[in-house]
């Protein structure tokens, strides 16, 4: 794959309500951020992909309300409804593609403004499951089970990820919800869907976030420290969760495979430096990390509680906070490639790994994590 | 322009996208409801070539990329794989009250599970592996709740 570069982000903090900014005002600041820290103007954006869903913003064609503020007039713009990984994925396929030398691609959500329930309950099959009442939570809830039933995982290891990620936070300026919490905090919060209980879940929140990807040719001519993308590639598990052996995450598997092979990353475990994941529930950071390859099933927790994956430790796991301090979907994508990019270059003060060279960054759709798209970004060429 | 909102009472512009839908469930599903009504069984459909059987029912095969051959009957009665008990009155439970137990059941003779709802037993007591048969309503309409849950056999 030739080189493509990421040589700006963009993010608005991460908040449970926006009440002062509408869609296009979100993209409006995130979008100038990106160009400011790319130190380009909106005439170098050749091409814009917004992601966004018409179902969470209440909107068809939904990604008409950030056109404007996202520069697409006399351009082209195309949105995918999908996470942030995806939209940055297609990003990228266009500068492959010949076509264009840069794209932008933002991504939004306002969760305050809808019934998260109701919008996921609507993922499940009208005919076979939806008047059943499924929804995100109660899906994700039996995948937890079957994960910690397969392997033998407690809701005090799980327990570990919440405690660690909102701690992390402290440190973040763009988290909503930075926390002192301990494990016994976390055992004590609401049961929602039994394994999941309230400090396992990731919170409802706004927010919007934009990179900038180039091909080599413009990274060299506009960016001073681009960070390149090494491999990328995304693949889905089937649609019905009773097809699927929900403790397995195959599709993560083989999405990590291709872009660790593009990268040329034989032993993640050791290669990669820094990782950035989609921790919607506290079990799911660690089901992810197994199917990153960075553990071997079912061993996350065990290197969780010796430190690993810290700040400060050898691999550090959502140093940013993670979804459960912030979970704007959709953007939420962005922001683990826009934290892996900080990290790259060296940009993430407090919770910096010192010497970063490798990063992951992943992204998922679907219930329970259907598909999932896997980013390893590098500070090298 | 940044505003202090706290001593401002909002003018909230709220909304509601009512849009109905009728969705055709086209033959598979359609002979899935049918033998509800008229078999009280569970129709799944069996993949000619790799032998796979598919609940809730497939007019093709996922994982071949074939036509599904041939329709078995099962009695419905299965296994728990997986639950949860829903605590919290999420909005998407209607019109259900907590607790809800949300299971996938893998049919005897089925290669999937399929999503529905247990009844007639205490949380608490729900395990993955319980044997559970489906029980019917009296009345069928043609729609999944014509199965109105899965219970210990």
């Amino acid at each position: 794959m030739e080189n493509i570069a990421i040589i700006g982000i963009g993010m608005i903090p991460i908040k449970a309500n926006y009440k002062t900014h509408n869609f296009a005002d979100m993209a409006w600041e995130t979008v100038n951020a990106a160009l400011k820290d790319a130190g380009i103007t909106i005439k170098d954006v050749e091409n814009v992909i917004t992601t966004s869903n018409d179902f969470w913003d209440g909107r068809t064609i939904s990604c008409m309300a950030v056109g404007d503020a996202s520069g697409v007039r006399e351009k082209n713009c195309s949105c995918v409804e999908g996470d942030g990984t995806f939209g940055a994925f297609y990003g990228m396929a266009r500068i492959l593609s010949g076509s264009y030398g840069t794209t932008l691609v933002t991504g939004h959500t306002k969760g305050s403004e809808s019934i998260s329930s109701l919008i996921t309950n609507a993922a499940f099959d009208p005919i076979y499951e939806r008047a059943l009442g499924p929804d995100m939570i109660s899906g994700c809830a039996m995948q937890a089970r079957a994960y910690m039933e397969r392997h033998g995982i407690s809701s005090r290891q799980t327990a570990l990820v919440s405690v660690k990620n909102h701690g992390n936070a402290k440190h973040n300026p763009y988290a909503q919800l930075p926390l002192d919490i301990s494990v016994d905090d976390v055992l004590n919060s609401e049961m929602i869907a039994d394994p999941l209980r309230k400090l396992d879940c990731s919170p409802v929140s706004d927010g919007c976030c934009a990179i900038i990807l180039a091909n080599e040719e413009k990274a060299k001519k506009l960016c001073q420290k681009p960070v390149w993308v090494k491999g990328a590639a995304f693949t889905s598990d089937a649609y019905f969760l009773g097809d699927r052996d929900l403790a397995d995450p195959r599709s993560l598997a083989a999405a990590a495979k291709k872009a660790y092979a593009m990268a040329g990353i034989t032993d993640p475990a050791r290669q990669v430096d820094i990782a950035e994941v989609y921790d919607a529930f506290s079990y799911q950071e660690l089901m992810w990390l197994e199917g990153l390859g960075i553990c071997e099933p079912g061993k996350a927790a065990h290197q969780l509680e010796k430190g690993r994956f810290n700040v400060g430790g050898g691999l550090p796991v959502n140093a940013s906070g993670g979804l459960l301090s912030g979970h704007p979907v959709i953007a939420a994508g962005l922001y683990r490639i826009a934290e892996c990019v900080r990290q790259l270059r060296g940009e993430a003060g407090a919770v910096q790994k010192d010497g970063a060279k490798i990063a992951v960054a992943q992204g998922l759709n679907g219930v329970a994590g259907q598909s999932h798209c896997v980013w390893v970004l590098g500070a090298d060429k | 322009m940044e505003q202090d909102l706290s001593k401002v009472t909002p003018l909230v512009y709220e909304s509601r996208i009512g849009v109905p839908y009728n969705w055709w469930a086209g033959q598979t599903a359609s002979h899935f409801f049918e033998t509800i009504a008229h078999d009280r069984k569970l129709a799944a459909t069996k993949c000619g070539q790799c032998g796979k059987v598919f609940v809730p029912p497939r007019k093709t095969c996922p994982e071949c990329f074939v036509d599904a051959t041939e329709w078995i009957n099962l009695s419905g009665t299965g296994t728990v794989v997986t639950f949860t008990v829903v605590s919290r009155k999420l909005a998407a439970l209607g019109s259900r009250n907590p607790p809800v137990i949300f299971a996938l059941i893998k049919p005897d003779g089925a290669d999937t599970a399929m999503l529905h709802i247990l009844g007639n037993i205490a949380p608490e007591k729900v395990h993955t592996g319980l044997a559970v048969k489906p029980v019917f309503v009296e009345n069928p309409k043609g729609h999944i709740t014509d199965i109105s849950h899965f219970e210990p056999v």
